[in-house]
């Protein structure tokens, strides 16, 4: 029987890197469901943006927990937007030369954004700090 | 195998009304066109984000003077915009990631697509009104 089914998302890609990348997509987004909109949840329902400020992540970053929380996220959310933003590159960009020059650019941003965000999460030590810290009660 | 096609995929003729559907978009467009912009512009922020909490390591003065903007009521609104555009995303990944898993699922589309907007609305709704009531407690004094 020929069943013919309307593309939600996409058909599955038959292999190798786009099949790779098909898995990612689910599985990263099914682990986002927790750590961004968990993470969403915690600045929004439980505090307000009013309660956040430099000492707030100090406090929160003391715990190993949350910097790991925080890095996984980095790593997933970072991958599954620019990935998804390929895709949209390559509905939107036919030309050969504009392609590969738009891929290089989305992942030149992911190393560098990768860079950036793990050196905040894993180098962030607020002792350097303290003196300042305190002073403001 | 026209036949077992159009009994799989009820189009709008099979419905019995007519083909014709003017200017409104084939069925599951809105909910990819949604899923696409609401996916990059997450994105968009999330590279700002990544560099505003790169701040904290410039220490407490630097980080918390640009807090400002987080606290600002144009950003606030849009923080609200942003926050209703992962929910959508999120919700309507989990109904992508269901059909192509459980493909049977696909018969429900349109019964599973008002369920993202009921996950969607029961998520959003509150979400939204705590924020709304931060912003107005906070305005005297921002
Ligand atoms: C307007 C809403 C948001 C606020 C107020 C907010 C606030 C914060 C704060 C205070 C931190 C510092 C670390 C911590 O306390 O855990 C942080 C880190 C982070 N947030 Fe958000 N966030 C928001 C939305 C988002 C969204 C939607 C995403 C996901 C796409 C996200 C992804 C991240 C990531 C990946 C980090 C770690 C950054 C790093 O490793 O340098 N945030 N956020
Ligand atoms: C919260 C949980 C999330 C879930 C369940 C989810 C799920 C999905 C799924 C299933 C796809 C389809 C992939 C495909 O076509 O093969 C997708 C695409 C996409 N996602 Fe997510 N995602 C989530 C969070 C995020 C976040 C935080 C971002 C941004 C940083 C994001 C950005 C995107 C983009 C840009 C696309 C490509 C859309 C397109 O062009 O078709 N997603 N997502």
């Amino acid at each position: 029987m020929t069943t013919v089914r309307p593309h939600i998302g996409r058909e599955r890609p038959s292999g190798g890197f786009e099949l790779y990348s098909w898995y990612f997509f689910r599985l990263s987004g099914l682990l986002l469901i927790f750590l961004a909109i968990g993470h969403v949840v915690i600045m929004h329902v439980v505090n307000t943006v009013d309660e956040i400020d430099w000492q707030f992540v100090a406090d929160r970053w003391n715990s190993p927990f949350w910097r790991a929380y925080d890095w996984l996220m980095l790593f997933l959310a970072l991958l599954h937007g620019l990935n998804g933003a390929r895709l949209a590159v390559d509905d939107y960009v036919r030309p050969q030369g504009w392609r590969v020059f738009a891929h290089s650019v989305l992942w030149t941003l992911a190393l560098v954004f990768l860079i950036i965000g793990s050196l905040a999460v894993l180098t962030f030590d607020p002792s350097k700090f303290e003196v300042v810290a305190h002073t403001g009660g | 195998m026209t036949t077992e096609t159009t009994r799989v995929v009820p189009t709008a003729s099979t419905r019995g009304i007519t083909a014709y559907r003017g200017y409104r978009p084939p069925p599951g467009m809105i909910s990819w066109a949604l899923h696409r912009i609401t996916g990059l512009g997450v994105l968009l922020f999330l590279l700002l984000h990544i560099v505003d909490i790169f701040l904290v390591n410039y220490g407490p003065e630097v980080f918390n003077e640009l807090l400002f903007l987080y606290r600002h009521p144009v950003f606030r609104i849009g923080e609200i915009v942003l926050v209703g555009g992962l929910y959508y995303h999120a919700a309507n990944g989990v109904r992508i990631i269901l059909i192509d898993f459980w493909p049977a699922a696909y018969r429900y589309e349109r019964q599973l697509f008002y369920g993202v907007i009921a996950v969607f609305l029961a998520g959003f709704i509150p979400t939204a009104f705590l924020m709304i009531r931060a912003m107005l407690v906070a305005g005297g004094h921002a």
